[in-house]
């Protein structure tokens, strides 16, 4: 799956996007964070608070908890501030 | 007749007298048209501001303003929408955001476009990051803009 980084999670990470394929117990939008925070120091410092990281699933908001089976695209970012 | 939102995202300016006479020309059922400018300050937090830069989420950004738009078209009989967010760098006295609801009344154009606003500022897949003297920095997300989005949830 493609995950994407925004602001300054993606300054934090060092990518823009990447192609990433977790391990099959990684199920959730939380089991990735956790993973991918076990990918390196950037990673880890990118989702060091992860309460405060917003996640989106193929273009829509989702929640934790959500699953991320069939995902195409997970996008990670911190909350918004446009308007 | 079903009334389609027009929605941009672009690094371009707009005209917002254009927009409203795109929305409203030619037309007799348009009674109200309200809009709302997001215009970039020139100071934050009373400190000066060289300029923001927007960053957004490339489909994710015209996907969810979609979705708000067709809520709003659901939830108030508008005859017209507009709204456009720019991204890129913008410099203190420039545009922003727009966003314009045309109505046979006031309270629904005015409603919708608040709404939207609230939405926009909450959900929409952008950040801003200043520019001052001392750097950049992103701009932190505000709890009152949740609380006022939390609004129009209804219970």
């Amino acid at each position: 799956m493609r995950v994407k980084y925004f602001a300054w999670v993606r300054e934090r990470v060092g990518v823009a996007e990447e192609t990433v394929q977790p391990p099959a117990d990684v199920r959730t939008v939380t089991d990735l964070i956790g993973w991918l925070s076990s990918r390196g120091e950037a990673y880890a410092y990118a989702f060091e608070k992860p309460k405060v990281i917003r996640a989106a699933i193929d273009h829509a908001h989702v929640k934790p908890d959500a699953a991320i089976a069939g995902a195409r695209e997970i996008a990670f970012f911190p909350p918004m501030t446009g308007g | 007749m079903s009334v389609t939102a027009t929605i941009r995202i672009q690094e371009a300016d707009f005209d917002v007298a254009q927009e409203i006479a795109a929305l409203s020309k030619g037309r007799t059922d348009v009674g109200a048209i309200v809009t709302f400018s997001g215009v970039c300050r020139g100071s934050e937090n009373g400190e000066p501001i060289a300029a923001l830069t927007l960053e957004h989420y490339p489909g994710m950004a015209e996907a969810e303003i979609g979705r708000h738009a067709d809520e709003a078209l659901a939830r108030w009989p508008l005859q017209g929408l507009t709204i456009i967010h720019r991204f890129g760098r913008i410099a203190p006295g420039e545009n922003i955001v727009l966003v314009v609801t045309a109505s046979s009344h006031r309270q629904a154009a005015f409603e919708a476009a608040d709404f939207l606003m609230d939405y926009l500022k909450t959900n929409a897949p952008f950040w801003k990051r200043e520019e001052s003297e001392k750097g950049t920095s992103w701009i932190e997300a505000r709890d009152h803009d949740d609380a006022a989005a939390a609004r129009w949830t209804k219970p």
